[in-house]
């Protein structure tokens, strides 16, 4: 997030885009629903009709995977209105006549037609955001999990640069991280293109830095992604070490994926729990858990916080640092001497310019956001004040692009995936803990009523989901959640894999899969519970 | 010109001591600030005032009651004692009658956060519990069988927290209010099961309620279990936002969960998971030993020696046949940074590649 948590009781005007913060954020929309009580609007642009569009005062139910032409859209409102703000664009950007000019064709009659959202909704969501005074822009998965997520994210950017709507209290372009140490994962570098703290592999300057602190060579091109690493597995790719994640589970295509896992020489997997994915290695090493572990973490608003250990762990189970040192100190490393967390930590923060003022006695009160350059400096709850890292906004000329597949005569439903309020990610943890059955106890599609009628379903029966890649069987749900032509299940129940159906296609750039748009067909099925 | 010097020369005489105050703070605000300890029940300092328990009054000059301290805001010149013999009387007797509509004091403390206020200040006042034949306000709800928030509203003194936090901090307004005076009866819209109405589970009104009247069911399993309860500040491991929570634990059990109220991220807010999605970690399906696959094709239990030995085999053997750049590492999203950190230094260290990611793609 450019800007900190406490900051979303403070703008004026909200737009959440592609979040459902209510279910998978909840404490911090929490302040978005403080913000709404005193008086700030808010503009909800999703396919579903979420929690967040209920308390909204503007919805905006755009087709799914068609978040740039209603960005566009709204761009162009903003600069026909003369809503910019000169000063901002003036002081602080660049290569903004070309954008302003890009805009000039993209109406909001243009963005109604590709994004089904009536234009005069179009010209009011960029009016409230263009003519207030601190507008902030909030957005999660549904902007990124596209093969234009890179362009979504732009998009936004963009509505922020020409508004002058970042750097400020209340304001900014704001990313709901997903999970609990996402945000540190990639800030201690582990990342293809990336050493700690965000240090590009290809500038030769960390290549030398890095060279010297390592004691060897490391490639100076960027590695590849986990995306390209399990298309190569059983080709370029024979071994794989994972630590902590049920891929075979939470990725796209899970056919793709679990053919891929097996194909390799060698799987090493870390974990709390033998998962799906656990099945698949060669070794499983026991890590300790949430409560056992002593270390850190950073969450979405970059503040860097100690994790405590409070019970010893079950058995031999162990931390995950110890275990990673250990097979390095087989292979002969050097460099894995570490006898307890903090080392480990230190060490990060002394490689790492935006963690140079941390160390572990420092963080000890929750108090830093990164970047924290030195020991002298307070940390920085908000990004870009005065000045953006990398000198000046660059405004980006986007263009909508269709999804990877688009709905067909074979394929005529739009699916989009996600998480639900009470369970996370595949249950490894959600599904172990007593009672959160009571609440949630199986998957069910969530299906318009009028389509359930439509499609010969019935709420509560059962139906057959299938894309070009392969069918799962799952319950309907009728409910007004879901507009007409779009279903909504998420990817937590094992019984029932959506995961089987996504992968249509990857961001370019990031390859992000475009979890959020699948084309599917749906028929009425037996209960499959019941047998033949 | 030199920026204006922030205004904060406005005094009120606190117990016979000039104290300054900042526009906008109430008495109470004022006396917490000087460790008063001016009791309360229906206070909550993320909510707003309510005024209802009437326990913090302190005598104001010129005003011919006392006063409630958490709904008047401070005006300069203002003479405030918060602790005379007349006022901690009045205290004591409101106490006892709020102990007469109390059919229980000594709650479990598992019960909630904030379950022993009441009980503290009985303790404080000794304020005796028979003084008042006083008709019960509330009924308890052993109809609701959800497994997290026990509704036990024969400890209810209708402090309106539950109601105000549901309101004021989560947004839901799942609890509602039937009837008036001693038939005042906490519930939710249509009068029936939590998992019916707009509850999320969160369960802030258990750690709210100050006599512990909603209580944490799952906390409860463990008031026999023996041991002191011991608190330990962590961070909630679902979710980005990092809520800060301590961890109850008896012994080497985790058995409860409490948001920190002074959590930067969260100001003792929580969601359902991070309050009472905790006990995976004792799940018998936990793996206890490293495990190795065996020719037979099964995993078998191996000792870590065994393990690491064979996982490190494995990765030079393949280092070798096919060259540094057919191994991958995976950090996780859910692990600490220490694991990512110590993962991506394998791997660039190891093999001398970038094949390195977290989850942050799917």
């Amino acid at each position: 997030m450019s800007n900190p948590l406490i900051d979303m009781e403070k703008p004026d005007v909200i737009f959440c885009i592609g979040t459902n913060m209510t279910e998978c954020h909840p404490v911090a929309a929490t302040r978005l629903k403080k913000a709404i009580a005193g008086g700030a609007k808010l503009i909800v642009a999703d396919p579903r009709r979420i929690g967040l569009a209920e308390m909204s005062d503007l919805f905006l139910p755009l087709r799914v995977g068609s978040d740039v032409a209603l960005l566009l859209g709204m761009a162009h409102v903003i600069a026909r209105e003369g809503l910019i703000d000169r000063d901002f664009i003036e002081n602080r950007t660049t290569e903004s006549d070309a954008f302003l000019e890009h805009l000039v064709e993209f109406t909001p009659a243009w963005a109604e037609e590709i994004s089904g959202v009536p234009a005069k909704d179009i010209e009011t969501a960029a009016m409230w955001y263009g003519e207030s005074a601190k507008a902030a822009i909030y957005y999660t998965l549904g902007i990124t999990e596209h093969i234009c997520g890179v362009d979504n994210v732009q998009s936004l950017c963009n509505l922020a640069l020409m508004t002058g709507n970042i750097g400020r209290e209340g304001t900014g372009i704001n990313p709901m991280r997903g999970q609990n140490n996402i945000q540190g994962a990639g800030d201690s570098g582990a990342l293809p293109n990336n050493y700690p703290g965000f240090q590009p592999v290809i500038d030769p300057a960390n290549q030398a830095k890095f060279k010297e602190l390592y004691g060897r060579e490391i490639d100076i091109d960027k590695g590849i992604t986990k995306v390209t690493a399990l298309d190569l597995c059983g080709d370029e790719i024979r071994a794989m070490l994972i630590d902590g994640e049920n891929t075979l589970l939470s990725d796209p295509d899970r056919v793709h994926c679990e053919h891929a896992l097996k194909s390799l020489d060698h799987l090493v997997v870390i974990d709390i729990f033998l998962t799906d994915t656990a099945e698949l290695a060669d070794v499983v090493l026991p890590a300790t858990a949430f409560g056992e572990t002593d270390g850190v973490c950073s969450n979405t608003e970059r503040r860097v916080q100690r994790l405590r250990a409070a019970v010893p762990p079950p058995g031999e189970a162990k931390p995950d640092w110890w275990i990673i040192c250990q097979l390095a100190k087989r292979l002969g490393l050097a460099g894995f001497d570490f006898g307890e967390p903090k080392a480990v930590f230190n060490e990060l923060c002394s490689v790492s310019p935006i963690y140079a003022g941390l160390d572990w006695e420092r963080i000890e009160n929750s108090e830093y956001q990164w970047p924290v350059p030195d020991k002298d400096h307070p940390g920085t709850p908000r990004l870009h004040e005065g000045e953006f890292v990398n000198g000046r906004g660059i405004f980006s000329i986007v263009r909508y692009r269709d999804p990877a597949e688009t709905i067909s005569d074979d394929f005529p439903v739009w699916l989009t995936t996600g998480r639900r309020l009470q369970s996370y990610h595949t249950r490894t943890q959600t599904g172990r803990a007593q009672g959160i059955d009571y609440l949630l106890s199986e998957e069910a599609l969530e299906v318009n009523p009028a389509d359930v009628e439509g499609w010969g379903l019935r709420d509560g029966g059962w139906c057959e989901l299938s894309s070009v890649r392969g069918s799962v069987k799952v319950k309907v749900k009728s409910t007004n959640r879901s507009p007409r032509g779009t279903v909504f299940a998420s990817f937590s129940f094992s019984d029932v894999p959506v995961n089987i159906l996504t992968g249509s296609g990857y961001d370019p750039i990031t390859e992000t899969a475009e979890l959020k748009v699948c084309p599917v067909r749906v028929e009425p099925t037996d209960n499959p519970r019941l047998g033949t | 010109m030199n920026p204006p010097v922030p205004k904060q020369t406005a005094t009120i005489t606190l117990d016979g001591e000039e104290v300054t105050f900042t526009e906008g703070e109430t008495i109470y605000e004022i006396a917490e600030r000087h460790r008063k300890q001016v009791p309360t029940l229906c206070y909550d300092p993320r909510l707003e005032a309510f005024g209802g328990c009437r326990l913090c009054v302190v005598e104001l000059e010129g005003s011919r009651n006392p006063v409630a301290s958490c709904t008047t805001k401070a005006t300069p010149g203002m003479v405030v004692r918060t602790a005379t013999n007349e006022i901690e009387k009045y205290r004591k007797t409101l106490l006892e009658m709020v102990t007469s509509e109390n059919r229980e004091l000594d709650v479990d403390s598992l019960r909630g956060y904030a379950s022993q206020e009441l009980t503290t200040l009985v303790n404080r006042y000794g304020a005796r519990t028979g003084r008042f034949i006083g008709a019960q306000s509330g009924t308890s709800n052993t109809d609701d069988k959800n497994p997290f928030i026990l509704r036990d509203y024969d400890l209810c003194i209708s402090c309106y927290r539950c109601v105000r936090v549901c309101a004021e901090q989560e947004g839901d307004y799942a609890i509602s209010v039937m009837n008036r005076g001693f038939h005042t009866q906490i519930t939710t819209e249509f009068n029936g099961e939590l998992r019916d109405s707009a509850c999320t589970f969160c369960g802030q009104c258990v750690q709210t309620c100050p006599t512990g009247a909603l209580a944490d069911k799952k906390a409860m399993r463990a008031v026999d279990r023996p041991g002191e309860i011991e608190k330990t500040r962590t961070i909630c491991p679902y979710c980005g936002v990092g809520c800060s929570i301590d961890l109850l634990t008896k012994e080497d059990r985790i058995v409860g969960i409490h948001p920190a109220m002074d959590g930067p991220a969260n100001e003792g807010a929580l969601c359902v998971k991070g309050q009472f999605a905790f006990d995976f970690v004792h799940h018998p399906d936990r793996l206890t030993t490293p495990l190795v696959r065996g020719e037979d094709g099964e995993l078998h239990e191996a000792s870590w020696d065994e393990a690491l030995d064979r996982a490190a085999e494995g990765f030079r053997q393949v280092s070798e046949k096919h060259g540094r750049h057919s191994i991958y590492g995976v950090a996780s999203g859910r692990a600490p940074s220490e694991a990512a950190y110590l993962m991506q230094k394998f791997i660039r260290v190891g093999f001398g590649t970038n094949y390195i990611d977290n989850c942050s793609r799917a």
